[in-house]
């Protein structure tokens, strides 16, 4: 997983609430057997019209975001379905950030997974970023993840909250599974214990 | 020691290591696995060089992609194909146990770990499947995980984990006649929000919960996640251990006799506090229809779509407006008045024995309509064949319903199973976002009475009132 250091970035906004991962990539991606290549799948329905056309009215088809590494979103974003494929989706699309006033747990835990950053900010915070995004074309943030800072381009700047476990293995890009490997002594002693508190725990599934 | 919650009591039994901040290492008992959300994982493993810490604790099928026609055949979608492949070829590479398209046990993955006795109480168990929630209803911390996590459950038994608030859910009371387990989940969803269960862990209470059977329970717990919480739970009593005794992969003999006495201990304490509490009256349930592309947009079969107009908040009202120009229903319609093309009775929320009985009494010498066309899809090979052993597939044919094989289908429209553009569905299923049963599709989550009286009528009826 790469690590998250500092990043700035333009900004790309999606103006809409409770936005699932069945809309961040429908099922039809799912299929694959890989983790990479999803950028085409990313909103695709909402990227197209009726007809199957690109939409040019969506914030993706416009270029003003096509370089865009910041997505700037609104309440709940990620519900639903457990995919990390949207997480992948959004990675393979250049994005590294997510801001927004809340996410649902499991999007939100699947971000850290792949070193997406995801920032949760107030409600008129964001919206502050949404008029500034929307007014000015090019409108760039800089995310600190050290000093836990989101910087506007006049230089203000909003502090957000992270939990200091996941801050620390994100700023280093640290492989998690390694990290739990570590307590391997532990894992046995409980299971030894847990063993004969609860012997039907251990019974193997066949 | 202080009371503690049902939920403590198995949080606290499962903490292998804690840091000071409360980031927890905890153990994982059982871990449940699908074909789309697990290739990565064990690519990942493969990559490592790691192996399965416990393969014996781990269960797989295959159940989004296969296809609930003829299994004889080859899957027709050559990716379906390959992804089923990989995870068959991923079982016998790392020893996990793996129910085949082709068992009789196969099925919805959140059918067949309680069906088999896979899932009991007290236990921690992940599934990389948000529904995960729904084994709950016996008293286990279930919750849906991503598949990074899924290679950790794989490599390490245990996950990385913050200790969620609690929710209680009280609904007391008795249930309308024909109100179900799922008009009360639809309700209390309508009630918190979407997002209203998010950090929380949820735990039902309440005697009309207490009255539920566990296939009642398992519904409701299975839409925690649409509320927003990852898990739901509701207490172990001697309904679930009746329900779990005998099955394939539950404890015998003196072990099981140990277990239910360590069962029994598992209910909150009396005086246990939890972070939030949420009260409903059961009698005020009505047989509840969603109305929008979410499920918090739901209200009673008596009721009507809402007007965006009156909604003081731009948000909620953009949102509404939104769904229902998706949806292509008009503020302030009657929900009665809503005609249906399609029917979908199946998916892990209503997909069980005690669903299709109850959708076959309904159904049982009545026809549907000739503008619909209905399916019912049961929840794994075993409930179709208890329900063929009692006839109830030949009510639904006789009365005009195609009778499948098991699997998820047109919840989530990953096989052939697709609702085509425009299309409206009355499903029985949990998700009713823009195209999950097929883009531009529309759908309406109902409970299984609801559904068969739709199909008959040709669009929404109230269930309380039908003949
Ligand atoms: S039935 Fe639907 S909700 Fe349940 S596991 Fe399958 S796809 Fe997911």
């Amino acid at each position: 997983m790469d690590a998250f250091t500092t990043i700035t970035g333009l900004v790309a906004p999606l103006d809409r609430l409770n936005v699932d991962t069945d809309q961040i990539i429908p099922k039809q991606f799912l299929k694959t057997i890989k983790r990479t290549g999803l950028r085409e799948g990313l909103f695709y329905d909402w990227r197209r019209r009726k007809d199957g056309s690109q939409d040019p009215a969506f914030f993706l088809n416009q270029p003003r975001y096509q370089k865009a590494t910041i997505l700037l979103a609104r309440d709940n974003f990620g519900c639903g379905s457990s995919r990390e494929h949207a997480p992948w989706a959004l990675l393979d699309q250049g994005f590294r950030c997510v801001l927004a006033p809340s996410f649902a747990d499991i999007f939100y835990n699947n971000c850290f997974q792949n070193g997406i950053l995801p920032v949760v900010l107030t409600g008129p915070e964001i919206q502050a970023l949404f008029e500034g995004v929307t007014a000015r074309e090019g409108y760039q943030l800089t995310v600190d993840l050290a000093a836990q800072q989101v910087t506007m381009p006049d230089g203000a700047s909003y502090h957000f909250e992270i939990d200091p476990f996941r801050k620390d293995c994100l700023y280093r890009g640290l492989d998690a599974i390694g990290l739990t490997l570590q307590h391997a002594g532990r894992i046995t002693e409980y299971e030894q214990r847990r063993r004969t508190q609860a012997p039907w725990l251990f019974q193997d599934v066949r | 020691m202080a009371a503690q919650t049902l939920f403590e009591k198995i949080w606290n039994d499962h903490v292998v290591r804690a840091e000071p901040d409360g980031t927890t290492l905890l153990y994982i008992d059982r871990h449940l696995v699908h074909e789309v959300t697990s290739p990565q994982a064990f690519e990942g493993l493969a990559v490592a060089g790691r192996t399965p810490r416990r393969p014996g604790a781990a269960l797989a099928v295959p159940d989004h992609n296969v296809p609930t026609t003829d299994r004889r055949v080859a899957i027709a979608d050559p990716i379906s194909a390959k992804q089923i492949q990989t995870l068959d070829d991923n079982c016998k590479t790392f020893g996990i146990t793996m129910f085949g398209m082709n068992d009789i046990r196969q099925g919805v993955v959140h059918v067949i770990g309680p069906e088999q006795g896979f899932t009991l109480p007290g236990m921690t168990i992940v599934c990389g499947d948000s529904h995960t929630s729904t084994h709950g209803a016996f008293g286990a911390l279930a919750f849906g995980i991503g598949t990074s996590e899924v290679e950790h459950v794989l490599a390490t038994q245990c996950l990385v984990q913050k200790r969620p608030k609690t929710m209680e859910v009280r609904v007391d009371g008795q249930l309308s006649p024909r109100c179900s387990a799922k008009d009360v989940i639809l309700a209390i969803i309508g009630k918190i929000g979407t997002a209203g269960g998010t950090g929380y862990v949820i735990e039902y209470t309440g005697s009309a919960i207490r009255a539920l059977s566990m296939e009642g329970r398992m519904t409701l717990c299975n839409m925690s996640i649409e509320g927003g919480a990852r898990a739901g739970m509701v207490a172990p009593d001697d309904t679930t251990f009746a329900y779990i005794e005998g099955r394939p992969m539950a404890p015998k003999g003196a072990l099981w006799d140990q277990a239910v006495t360590a069962w029994r201990q598992l209910a909150t304490d009396p005086g246990a506090k939890y972070d939030a509490v949420v009260e409903l009256r059961a009698e005020t349930i009505a047989p509840q229809v969603t109305w929008g592309t979410s499920p918090g947009m739901v209200t009673g079969v008596d009721g009507n779509v809402p007007d965006p107009r009156t909604m003081g908040d731009d948000k909620l009202r953009q949102a509404t407006e939104r769904a229902l120009e998706y949806m292509a229903l008009l503020p302030g319609m009657p929900i009665r008045d809503i005609k249906i093309d399609k029917v979908f009775i199946g998916s892990c929320t209503n997909s069980r024995i005690e669903d299709l009985r109850l959708a076959a009494s309904f159904a049982k010498g009545k026809k549907v309509a000739s503008t619909v066309h209905a399916m019912v899809v049961p929840g794994s090979g075993l409930v179709k064949q208890q329900a063929e052993q009692e006839g109830l597939d030949r009510i639904f044919k006789e009365s005009g319903f195609e009778w499948r094989e098991a699997g998820c289908s047109m919840c989530l429209a990953m096989n052939a199973d697709v609702l085509q553009p425009g299309e409206r569905c009355a499903s029985t299923s949990n998700r009713n976002f823009e195209g999950r049963q097929g883009a531009g599709g529309r759908t309406h989550l109902v409970s299984p009475a609801m559904a068969v009286a739709a199909a008959v009528e040709g669009h929404f009826v109230d269930i309380r009132h039908w003949s």
